[in-house]
């Protein structure tokens, strides 16, 4: 029943009716449901453990509120209640139980979501000891949790929330073909990484493309001759040798889900991979170049399933309308360029332009520095679009930080906009997001108050930094 | 309307524009001279440089006028530490002249024979407003990264503006990383390449080589080590400031500035009082070493507020986001900043880093580098409408802007786009 409400899902992307970043039918059938019944081992073995913070019912009153899905309501009220969005409208009327917020003047946005973090996995302190971010091992490491490696006392963590982030995709390094499984996660400050799952939330799969992969195991780090792949060429045969693993272990499982007898023995590579075939898993991936897009976008075909958002994609502007017609998601920095030569033909002007194309524009961080401001990030691309004369309005852009992300990870049936009864993940921003000088004033995740920019006292201070220099010290 | 647009732009950047200065005054504008802010002012260039700015300054006959219409106007932006110009792709060797780890040099090695001004990295950098750059070392093999310029962004075969600018050095974990794998190590090497640059030539007919620095090294050290050259240090950490603090203390003729220091603002009072002036980027609020774990935005905010002279920078990627000046800049502002303060930091306060009067403000005398802009220059929506630099018009095309003209539009029912001139 999963696989084909996923299949169906996937049809209705493909052919470009509707713009489905990667809610592969996932939030009708949630995988984190532990169910043993039908595969015959537990997918979900780590489960989530997240509660949501204890919170009472708030009323931001006479905002300007984006809904993270392109509308913009002048003085407006939102009522979070349950850790819910219980209200959006004029004027709500509420009882003394409601904590009335003056928010005339400010603005409130869903939380933003940044889909592409490796907080956690490669968290402040960068020493070597933290370098868990990235199973350099071989080039095929599907195996691999991203949230095995989660350090919650990360400090990025509360820096990020201060940010505005109220969600986030951890993805494991981009070294490898596949690089493991990415986890979602609340930004809330919790003990374990199954105390900040994302209930309910797919998992994801990163792969990368081009440069990394070669560098890494080609001509890099094995030294000459190195090892495989040492090409794209090799990257693509790489994933391809892959891909007909999984399919031969799909029909293995298929099999024995339909006729019983001995159960096919595990393999936690393969696990991954047919999770992507059967529609649970999301794939994210990394590639910077259109040529190598359209062969991902062939090569998924080839396999039957479909890639959820490319990642730094920097060329995405080159092929917008195709991106488009594929109901791809383009996850991309505003201004990022010339590091390595894929990265060479960037233009600030990339977001914008897969946006007007009637793709999925999103935007990302993959830094600890550049998802503190990711609402800035946004500015920085939407000024530059309309500078070449690319009207996007701001209500529209806010679907880069937030709706769109969502999609891509298969949560936006729960956060990623102000729709009644969907997770109250929040943000009253001091001033119009879209200026340098605004600030997060408060921040909401699941209507409870996890950031007030006005009471530095409460704000958390990590393990990590406590008894440190700067302890409790704004940061 | 994109057409209508595009039609434009293919216009414009068929317009040559001066290869040698004008004469040009520009009109009400909303003026930041570098000090002050004054309303309503006039800005007067002759010959590439400034010649009159105020109110009531009188435009000569004749002269070429534009009507900024209250619009801000501003010195080119001074950035006060970066790789542009050095590097073209990064991760591509080939390509990157910022280090070099198999060198037999280190302090001698002169950035500035490496300078190409046909880098895209240099009208990608202008077209933010920055006009002029001080580019500093990478580190190869050595605390000792060579000698750092400072360039204008015109692009243009000369326009080095001084070379040899400073030396820079790595204090920091990475500079003792490289001395052998310890802060001791790191002080023990410098101390002695100070004594080897003073004591050159002499005690080099002695003995052939240095303590720590070869011949060609120690004469490279000279003038920094008798302090009539900038010594820029890279150092975060509280405990190793006050070290810096302490050699100039010893060595009062060094001429010394920092790059980092994300623990500045723990020891704000002790840099005043040595007058060390300091190169920050207001991002840094993370623990990302050990050496940075009081990192904090507020740093530039407590810096500035206890009199130390600071310059703002960016420094993920220095090599093609020098133009994010501008956006930590509007940053430190929300974080606390005086708005003039946070212009000072990146006009003035670099000018006087390194030395270079005349640069970084608009006043009598002044370089004609000059930004006229669509908004608050620190808001990020901001962006330049005309660009000078010595007076000189400059282009506002990139090969980013050429990229992004080319597929402005999809369609490719006349010819591929890759095949568009």
């Amino acid at each position: 029943m999963k696989r084909a409400i996923g299949l169906a899902t996937a049809i209705i992307c493909a052919t470009g009716l509707v713009s489905c970043g990667g809610d592969n039918g996932i939030e009708s059938e949630p995988e984190n449901t532990g169910s043993t019944e039908t595969a015959g081992f537990d997918k979900n073995p780590y489960p989530s453990t997240y509660e949501p913070y204890p919170s009472q019912p708030v009323l931001l009153q006479g905002a300007t509120v984006y809904d993270g899905i392109g509308g913009v309501f002048e003085n407006y009220d939102v009522l979070l209640s349950d850790g819910n969005i219980a209200e959006i409208g004029e004027s709500i009327e509420v009882g003394d139980d409601v904590d009335v917020i003056d928010a005339s003047g400010k603005f409130v946005t869903p939380g933003i979501i940044d889909n592409h973090s490796h907080l956690g996995v490669y968290p402040s302190p960068g020493v070597s000891a933290h370098g868990d971010g990235n199973e350099i091992s071989g080039p095929v490491t599907a195996e691999v949790w991203a949230e095995h490696s989660v350090w919650p006392q990360d400090p990025g963590f509360t820096r990020s929330l201060a940010g505005g982030v109220t969600s986030m995709q951890i993805l494991p390094g981009s070294a490898n073909l596949f690089g493991g499984r990415g986890v979602i996660v609340k930004n809330i400050r919790a003990r374990t990484v199954q105390g900040m799952k994302f209930p309910d939330a797919p998992y994801t799969l990163k792969m990368a493309c081009g440069e990394n992969p070669k560098r890494v195991y080609g001509y890099g780090g094995g030294g000459f001759p190195g090892g495989a792949p040492y090409s794209r060429m090799g990257n693509l045969a790489g994933y391809r040798n892959s891909w007909i693993k999984a399919t031969e272990y799909k029909q293995k499982w298929d099999k024995w889900e339909e006729d019983g007898g001995d159960m096919p023995a595990r393999d936690l590579e393969l696990d991954t991979l047919k999770g992507v075939l059967d529609g649970d898993i999301l794939v994210h991936m990394h590639c910077y170049r259109v040529d190598e897009m359209a062969q991902i976008i062939d090569m998924s075909k080839e396999f039957g399933y479909k890639v959820s958002s490319f990642h730094h994609a920097v060329e995405s502007y080159k092929i917008a309308d195709k991106l488009a017609d594929e109901g791809i998601c383009s996850s991309m920095w505003a201004d990022w360029w010339g590091f390595k030569m894929e990265a060479y033909d960037g233009i600030p002007e990339n977001i914008p332009m897969v946006h007007n194309a009637g793709a999925c524009a999103i935007v990302h961080s993959d830094s600890d520095i550049g998802i503190q401001r990711l609402n800035q990030e946004a500015a920085k691309a939407l000024s530059d679009g309309r500078r070449v004369g690319i009207e996007i309005s701001d209500a529209d852009a806010w679907t880069w930080l937030t709706s769109n992300p969502a999609k891509s990870l298969g949560i936006f049936d729960q956060t990623g906009s102000l729709e009644t009864g969907k997770d109250a993940d929040v943000v009253l921003w001091n001033t119009n997001p879209f200026s340098v000088y605004a600030k997060a004033e408060k921040v909401f995740i699941d209507g409870a108050l996890m950031y007030d920019l006005n009471a530095p006292d409460e704000n958390a201070v990590t393990d990590f930094e406590l008894g440190q220099p700067g302890e409790g010290d704004t940061k | 309307m994109i057409r209508n647009i595009l039609a434009l732009l293919a216009t414009s950047s068929l317009a040559v524009l001066g290869a040698a200065a004008q004469d040009v005054a520009i009109d009400n504008a909303k003026l930041w001279t570098g000090d002050r802010v004054v309303e309503g002012a006039t800005l007067i260039i002759q010959d590439g440089k400034v010649t009159a700015v105020g109110p009531n300054a009188s435009i000569p006959a004749g002269t070429t006028t534009i009507d900024a219409d209250g619009a801000w106007v501003t010195p080119g932006i001074f950035a006060a530490y970066s790789r542009m110009g050095i590097v073209e792709v990064s991760s591509e060797v080939s390509t990157n002249d910022s280090a070099a780890g198999a060198s037999d040099y280190s302090i001698a090695l002169d950035m500035s024979d490496g300078f190409n001004p046909n880098e895209t990295t240099i009208d990608v950098t202008r077209l933010a407003g920055v006009t002029r750059v001080a580019v500093a070392p990478g580190f190869g093999s050595s605390l000792f990264g060579g000698q750092g310029f400072i360039a204008d962004t015109s692009g243009k075969p000369n326009s080095i503006t001084k070379e040899k600018a400073f030396t820079f050095i790595n204090l920091g974990e990475g500079g003792s990383g490289l001395s052998g794998g310890s802060r001791p190590a790191a002080w023990a090497k410098l101390r002695a390449a100070l004594v080897d640059a003073r004591t050159y030539p002499a005690r080099y007919f002695a003995h052939n080589e240095g303590d720590a620095l070869s011949r060609v090294d120690a004469l490279a050290f000279g003038p920094a080590s008798r302090g009539s050259q900038l010594i820029l240090l890279r150092v975060s950490r509280a405990s190793d400031i006050r070290e810096v603090i302490e050699l100039k203390a010893e060595n009062s003729s060094l001429n010394i500035a920092l790059v980092g220091a994300e623990e500045g603002w723990m020891v704000a009072e002790e840099l005043a009082d040595a007058d060390i002036p300091v190169i920050i980027d207001p991002f840094a609020n993370l623990p990302g070493r050990f050496e940075s774990l009081g990192a904090t935005q507020y740093n530039a905010e407590r810096l500035i507020d206890a009199g130390v002279p600071t310059a703002f920078s960016y420094f993920d990627d220095e090599s093609h986001q020098t133009r994010l000046i501008l956006q930590v800049a509007g940053n430190a502002v929300a974080n606390g900043v005086d708005h003039e303060d946070a212009l000072r930091a990146i006009t003035t306060v670099p000018a006087r880093i390194y030395g270079m009067s005349g640069y970084g403000s608009l006043q009598t005398g002044s370089a004609g580098d000059v930004v006229i802009w669509d908004g608050d220059p620190l808001e990020i929506t901001s962006a330049p409408t005309k660009i000078y630099i010595d007076g000189v018009e400059q282009s506002l095309e990139s090969r980013q802007t050429r990229l992004r003209d080319r597929y402005l539009s999809l369609d490719e029912s006349q010819k591929p786009l890759a095949y568009k001139r």
